[in-house]
């Protein structure tokens, strides 16, 4: 019989239908404002008795909440009014005490059915929930520096073991430059790399000078410092990103050198860069003898010598530094204990044994920016950002024993301790970081954006509805009810792989539904065509889908090409926009072939018509 | 609508052709002498927008931020009256959006810190080369599908005339100094996208009557599949232009330019899938001899 779809496929469209309900479906309930609590450390019992702590202190503000839910690890409490988060967030921290982290959230009210199917509501960009975005760049060349300078004290100490005789030693363009006197000198100095440090390549190109050494940090060691570098960083912007009580925060590697901080929900910005912003390092170096060495200044001055002079070495970087806690000793006098990890202590005990009774200096090294005029070429003034770096003594003490693992700096008083521990915890990053793109949406901002968007799409729907029904009446209904379901498909399919709204992504939508009738368009007027051209109405049905599937699958496949390059180029919103474009292209295909296709042989098929209503 | 009539489209291709070149040599002499106005995205810098209660005047605040000390700040009404976007230049220390907001705090009237965007420079020059070479690969991939799908004289008019429709929109954002940015980027390999849907409908007709056709010029052929496509053609450039007007007027400043993007490349796109792949396809004398080899998957006529 012509024009009727067999069972199977009937079935199977009624249950893409069904599904696409239920997975749109979370969408439609709006989360409740609540409040997260979790502790400072993972050890914390969050458990029933700190919920009714939390219950108690909200009830004594007058805050209406319901359903708190402790699990252990956190517990979340709804509240009615969305206006009393930011009083209800204060009135608990101050209930609670800072060992807790306090968090603004907002609890899904997706119900229990539809959770148990695993059905949850579309994850909403920044542009649209509002936060701050920050994309940093992990100074790598710094990182490598630093290693490569004590590699050059390391290496002229064990020559000198060696009694190997060289002139100097120095780093160009992360290479390190060794100076000898002949060229034994030279060949004994390399079989010493090679046996003991293994991570360093001797460079041996044609036209070298002879009596120099051209060492090189070789590809793995330097992939391995790398690594290590954007680690370390990652965790203590961890550390710091929890500092704010954020619910959801995103902190993960972008690329080779970079990392992206994203903070849903943050309406304090300022707040949350002065803490994401502490780019700061630490070096302890030992202070110079004689005339070597450099000069630094203190970081605050006062009480302490106007400056003293340090070795270029550093004994240990803040990269070594585990934790900073300002107490106080058995006489109640104001201390901070340092705790370094094992090739940190062992390095500070090396360093320290011999040297007891000489001063111990550890300096601040900040990363800023400052900006420069300039003129440029065509006369305007223009201003470029120039990094600069800020070296300080926070702290000068005597060595009083070999210090290891844990050692404690003493002599303070109690506003300096806890400033010092400050710096040191702060400090501790293994390269410096710059902030390369920052981007903040305030919270009513991003709501405008979704009223925006959600009318556009509406208003673009319905002008293509009334559309579709002049223009092609009859099958136009067609046409519409796959456009519905087509809308109702992408929500679905987003909400479920976890995909991110953004504005854009909005406007990928609109398109989307703009471009989906397109294959419509094309079937009805092939029909159109077969009827003009003398066709039976039913070999005209069948012939117009026939004939312009092929059309179809061609057009939509290089527009899901360009969908794919646009998603691998673009960023955060951008991408939002390709992948609601790419599963609006997929989904459209389904439901402006199949489905209508389905309708027709329901409405139509294997019926004796005399005209077709299209 | 019935009897389908046969317009004579390449009849007026010199007259196409006098009309792609001059929008084609407006579009590269405005690029290569004006350039473009590079957005935020692009150009590097800092940009925060603000809302009043009031309609905010900007000339006051652009006195009082150079009272303040910040050199040149662009100020400007930013979607209504009472919304300002204010663009400073360079990477300026930390904390400036803090202190631009405290300079306008400090004036009697409340304003609220809608959106702050830093770009750093060397972000802005990354964007700019991705962007570019997304462009070109976009180009590349689609020329190649087409030349495996259908045939090289094809994949040679299609590009071209997507060549034709994303310099005419550059040229239009150039001639227009409307800000170019990363959503623009992302309109115009939409329009990539769009115009390229268009060029392969009409390919795929073409390639159908020089099989079905045996006694007809490449014109002949050409002229009618173009016929046949026009009503499709312009229905769906219509429905699509619909859901633009919509986004131009409803979705908000920040997809402004995107919807202006898309309707500028739609429009130029329906075009040129009539006149500019065809007209290509015919300068390469396209002729049946090229499509005697039946693609796999192509539908055979089983139908008398």
């Amino acid at each position: 019989m012509p024009n009727k779809f067999p069972l199977w496929k009937n079935i199977t469209i009624i249950l893409v239908i069904a599904f696409g309900f239920i997975y749109a479906a979370p969408n439609l309930y709006p989360p409740d404002p609540a409040i997260q609590l979790s502790g400072q450390s993972g050890a914390m019992q969050i458990d029933a008795a700190v919920l009714e702590k939390v219950e108690q202190s909200l009830d004594e503000a007058g805050i209406a909440h319901f359903d708190g839910e402790a699990n252990g690890e956190a517990l979340l409490i709804r509240l009615k009014d969305a206006n009393m988060q930011l009083r209800a967030k204060e009135v608990i921290q101050a209930g609670m005490g800072g060992d807790y982290i306090v968090a603004l959230n907002l609890a899904p009210t997706t119900p229990d059915w539809l959770r148990d199917l695993g059905g949850m509501p579309m994850k909403l960009g920044l542009d649209l929930s509002g936060g701050v975005h920050f994309l940093l760049e992990v100074d790598l060349d710094s990182a490598l520096k630093t290693r490569l300078e004590g590699d050059i004290e390391e290496i002229k100490t064990a020559l000198r073991d060696e009694r190997i005789r060289y002139r100097s030693f120095e780093l160009s363009q992360n290479q390190i430059i060794g100076q000898f006197r002949d060229e034994q000198e030279v060949e004994r100095a390399k079989t010493l790399v090679r046996t003991q440090y293994r991570d360093l390549q001797p460079l041996s190109e044609q036209g070298q000078n002879p009596l120099s050494l051209v060492l090189k940090l070789s590809e793995l060691a330097t992939r391995e410092l790398e690594d290590n570098a954007i680690k370390q960083n990652l965790t203590s912007l961890r550390n710091r990103v929890n500092e704010l009580g954020v619910s959801e925060p995103l902190v993960s590697r972008q690329g080779k050198n970079r990392i992206v901080v994203e903070l849903p929900g943050v309406q304090d910005t300022a707040e949350a860069k002065r803490i994401i912003g502490k780019t700061a390092n630490l070096e302890f170096r030992l202070e110079a003898a004689d005339r070597a060495g450099e000069i630094f200044e203190f970081r605050n001055p006062s009480g302490q010598g106007p400056d003293a002079r340090l070795e270029s070495k550093a004994v240990i970087t803040g990269e070594n530094v585990t934790d900073a806690r300002a107490s106080f000793d058995e006489n109640g006098r104001p201390q901070v204990n340092i705790t370094l990890d094992a090739k940190g202590g062992w390095q500070m005990g090396y360093a320290t044994r011999d040297n007891i009774g000489r001063r111990l200096g550890v300096l601040f090294i900040e990363f800023k920016t400052k900006l420069e005029k300039s003129v440029d070429e065509n006369g305007e003034l223009v201003l470029t950002p120039v990094p600069f770096v800020e070296k300080n003594i926070i702290s000068l003490a005597t060595i009083q024993a070999q210090l290891g693992k844990q050692f404690r700096i003493t002599g303070l008083e109690q506003r300096e301790s806890s400033e010092l521990a400050l710096l040191l915890r702060a400090g501790a990053l293994a390269a410096p970081m710059y902030i390369v793109e920052e981007r903040t949406i305030g919270p009513s901002l991003g709501a405008d954006n979704i009223d925006l968007g959600v009318k556009s799409v509406m208003v673009g729907m319905g002008l293509v509805l009334l559309f579709m029904l002049a223009v092609y009446r009859g099958f136009g209904v067609f046409a519409n009810i796959a456009l519905g379901m087509n809308l109702v498909l992408l929500v679905a399919f987003m909400s479920l792989l976890g995909a991110t709204l953004t504005l854009p992504g909005i406007a990928g939508i609109v398109l989307t539904v703009g471009m989906a009738v397109d294959a419509n368009v094309l079937i009805f007027s092939r029909i159109r065509e077969e009827l003009a051209a003398g066709g039976s109405i039913q070999g005209s049905i069948s012939a117009g889908y026939d004939r312009a599937f092929v059309s179809i699958l061609d057009a939509n496949i290089t527009t899901l090409i360009v969908a794919l390059i646009l998603f691998l180029i673009g960023s955060g919103p951008v991408q939002g926009f390709a992948v609601t474009l790419s599963i609006g292209i997929l989904t459209s295909m389904f439901t402006s072939i199949v489905m209508t296709r389905g309708l027709v042989n329901l409405v139509i098929g294997g019926r004796k018509i005399k005209t077709l209503w299209i | 609508m019935t009897d389908l009539k046969v317009y004579n489209f390449m009849g007026l291709r010199k007259l196409a052709l006098g009309f792609s070149t001059l929008l084609l040599a407006a579009s590269i002499f405005s690029l290569a002498t004006k350039g473009m106005v590079l957005g935020l995205d692009f150009s590097g810098g800092t940009q925060i927008e603000v809302g009043y209660q009031q309609p905010a005047d900007v000339s006051d605040i652009r006195q009082r931020l150079e009272e303040a000390g910040f050199e040149g700040p662009v100020v400007v009404h930013y979607g209504s009256e009472t919304d300002v976007l204010i663009r400073l230049q360079g990477k300026p220390e930390q904390g400036l959006s803090e202190q631009v907001y405290a300079v306008l705090q400090s004036a009697s009237q409340t304003v609220e810190l809608r959106r702050v965007d830093f770009v750093g420079p060397q972000i802005g020059e990354e964007l700019r080369e991705d962007g570019g070479l997304g462009m070109l690969t976009a180009l590349a991939v689609v020329m190649l599908y087409v030349a495996v799908r259908f045939q090289l004289k094809f994949a040679i008019g299609a590009v071209l005339a997507l060549a034709h429709d994303v310099i005419i929109t550059l040229g239009f954002f150039s001639i227009t100094g409307l800000e170019f940015d990363l959503t623009v980027l992302a309109a115009i390999l939409a329009v990539v996208g769009y115009s390229l849907n268009d060029t392969i409908v009409v390919s795929d007709r073409i390639r159908e009557n020089f099989r079905k056709i045996r006694k007809a010029t490449p014109i002949e052929v050409i002229n009618e599949s173009l016929s046949q496509t026009l009503w499709r053609t312009i229905n769906t450039s219509l429905t699509t232009m619909l859901v633009l007007v919509a986004l131009f007027f409803i979705g908000g400043e920040l997809i402004h330019n995107f919807a202006v993007a898309l309707m500028v490349g739609v429009g130029i796109g329906t075009y040129s899938s009539i006149y500019v792949a065809a007209t290509v396809m015919l300068a390469l004398k396209v002729d049946r001899e090229d499509l005697l080899e039946p693609v796999e998957g192509e539908l055979v006529d089983d139908l008398p």
